[in-house]
């Protein structure tokens, strides 16, 4: 009785810095995570290392091939294809790490909560968060864009809002798993609140879910995001985005491959690596990810 | 089970009821209305106020609503404000193209993904489990604009194979879309595949290391007769709802691929409607998306009950 108990955060984070261990074992995970990893690095260093201006047009290097100038050739404007692709995923990368967290959170508590809870309200939210997955993403989203406008400002509150409803779903679900166990129970009948025990048993346990459902939900929204830049609902020119890109290069690409090229490689490599390292983390969790439903 | 199947009808009913209430409500809180965009820069004063009346948009939300409601389930989805030209009129043949694209990926999408969930189920870790289970994940998480524009790049622009791009009307045959369709379809189909050869390859893999697979194999049951008789048929059942789940995404999927390809159906209506700010047409559209989703699902559930005994009786008990 003399030892001094682990403290809980200590464990916590020996815990989490095994799971990374398991997860960088995995050939899966150290390409998912590396790759992950390099694009943040890039989004954040990128305007210090590329060598031209983004927007800087130059009408006479119009859909040039590569060159030792330009290693990957100019787009329909002049401008050079390898500044934009480095710098293309800055935007997506910031408004997708800021809106995941947002929905994992707001959806994730939800769920736990009315998983613990129940009754009617739960009943009526459910066949509310199928009406709203019943909805294509696109139709909701645009909406709200056409509405609000295309900014930052409005697409992160957008994403957050709807990547958060499937949350809500895949929370209770792991929440009623956990609620039947006999520590809830014990719990109960010690006599803790609703608020502690969502806190110190249904969290903890229902935290493993939540983070292998953020980064799905995080390649989703890069997916959501980078469809509407493709259609043009989502940022606006000049800033340098790969969904905008490829739209803008699509035209010219029968003589200008590389203006498509490169930001398909890049966009294609950033949500591969965030799927791997999902897979990955899913497996160094114990929890099989290919039951989820896509929505 | 009727019982069951009663309780069933009545949720999807009422999904699609509140689908309808946010459809309403989501529309009703965009500044303007139809009226808005018909006159667009005239819509002021006195004209505004004139369309309003003709339109019945002074009257209160939910009696509009009910309005609405009630002529759309009479399949009178109301006049576009651009031109007042009848909507279903304008949706039937865009919604019937877009069933075809549906159909037809579903058609080479989901025999694909059985064959290859089984395969790689069966040959869990293996090559060519690890071969396709990895591109399960490249092919379900890459958008379909990336895919449609790599591979008009290829078999269109570089081999010049297929066309890359769509230009029959919206109203001709189906038969007409041939070969232009190849393209879209391959690009649809490839992401389905891939989700629900996942869901396939992890139910096969539960599905063998159960008790009565093994029960079977120490009788020396050959290995072929117990992945036929006594593995896949408890297998296949949960794909049956993954297939009606990727109807939702497919739903949404079909709106970027048909953007891409110029492919006239209900997606590629429904980005223009937004961007004219066509109320009622985006109001329609989103009302017959819901609706075919929530009759996919409801379809699949009920597929499932009738197939499988057990759930039956799960269901049961829960309720």
């Amino acid at each position: 009785m003399t030892a001094a108990p682990v403290p809980a955060r200590a464990r916590a984070l020996s815990r989490w810095g095994g799971v990374l261990r398991d997860v960088m074992s995995r050939p899966s995970g150290a390409i998912g995570l590396t790759l992950v990893v390099f694009h943040v690095v890039l989004a954040i260093v990128s305007p210090w290392i590329v060598a031209y201006d983004y927007r800087a047009m130059d009408a006479t290097l119009m859909l040039n091939g590569p060159s030792a100038a330009h290693w990957l050739g100019t787009d329909h404007l002049g401008r050079d294809v390898l500044t934009r692709t480095l710098m293309g995923g800055r935007e997506a990368l910031l408004v997708t790490g800021i809106a995941t967290p947002i929905a994992v959170a707001w959806g994730g508590l939800l769920g736990i909560w009315f998983g613990l809870v129940g009754g009617r309200a739960d009943e009526v939210l459910m066949r509310v968060v199928d009406a709203f997955l019943s909805l294509p993403w696109i139709l909701k989203m645009l909406v709200l864009i056409v509405t609000f406008g295309t900014g930052i400002e409005v697409l992160i509150p957008t994403l957050a809002f709807f990547y958060g409803i499937p949350v809500i779903r895949i929370a209770r679900a792991a929440t009623h798993d956990v609620v039947a166990r006999d520590f809830v129970s014990a719990a109960r009948a010690r006599g803790h609140g609703r608020l502690t025990i969502i806190r110190r048993e249904l969290l903890p346990n229902v935290l493993d879910t939540l983070m292998v459902e953020g980064a799905m939900r995080w390649s989703w929204m890069l997916l959501a995001f980078s469809s509407l830049s493709f259609l043009g609902f989502g940022v606006s020119p000049p800033t340098p985005d790969w969904g905008l890109m490829i739209a803008d290069a699509r035209g010219f690409m029968s003589f200008a491959p590389s203006g498509v090229l490169a930001p398909v490689v890049a966009l294609s490599s950033l949500i591969i690596g965030i799927n791997l390292t999902a897979d990955a983390l899913a497996k160094a969790l114990g929890l099989d990810r290919a039951q989820k439903a896509p929505v | 089970m009727l019982r069951m199947l009663l309780r069933r009808l009545f949720l999807g009913a009422v999904t699609v009821v509140i689908v309808s209430v946010i459809i309403f409500a989501g529309v009703e809180i965009l500044p303007g209305d139809a009226c808005t965009a018909f006159l667009e820069r005239e819509a002021q004063g006195r004209l505004l106020e004139n369309c309003r009346e003709a339109q019945g948009l002074n009257r209160p939300a939910a009696e509009r609503y009910l309005d609405w409601a009630a002529s759309a389930l009479r399949g009178d989805l109301g006049v576009s404000a651009n031109g007042g030209v009848s909507i279903a009129e304008l949706v039937g043949n865009r919604l019937k193209n877009s069933l075809l694209l549906a159909a037809c990926a579903l058609g080479v999408g989901v025999p694909l993904a059985i064959v290859l969930g089984v395969v790689t189920g069966l040959w869990r870790d293996r090559w060519i489990d690890l071969l396709f289970s990895t591109g399960a994940i490249f092919a379900m998480t890459i958008p379909e604009f990336v895919s449609a524009t790599v591979l008009i790049l290829v078999f269109s622009v570089w081999l010049g194979w297929l066309p890359g791009i769509v230009l029959t009307s919206a109203g001709a045959p189906a038969s007409e879309f041939f070969p232009e369709i190849l393209l879209p379809v391959i690009v649809l189909a490839m992401v389905m595949t891939a989700h629900i050869l996942r869901m396939v390859r992890s139910s096969v893999i539960e599905v063998m290391a159960g008790d009565y697979v093994q029960m079977a194999t120490l009788k020396g049951v050959p290995y072929w007769r117990i992945v036929f008789r006594h593995a896949l048929p408890n297998a296949l059942l949960p794909a049956i709802n993954v297939v009606a789940l990727t109807v939702a995404w497919l739903l949404g999927g079909v709106v970027v691929v048909e953007v891409v390809f110029n492919y006239p159906g209900l997606g590629r209506m429904m980005i223009d409607a937004i961007s004219d700010r066509d109320l009622p047409v985006v109001q329609a559209i989103a009302l017959i998306v819901a609706t075919v989703y929530v009759v996919v699902n409801l379809t699949a559930d009920l597929l499932t009950m009738v197939l499988n005994p057990r759930l039956r009786t799960h269901y049961m008990r829960q309720r």
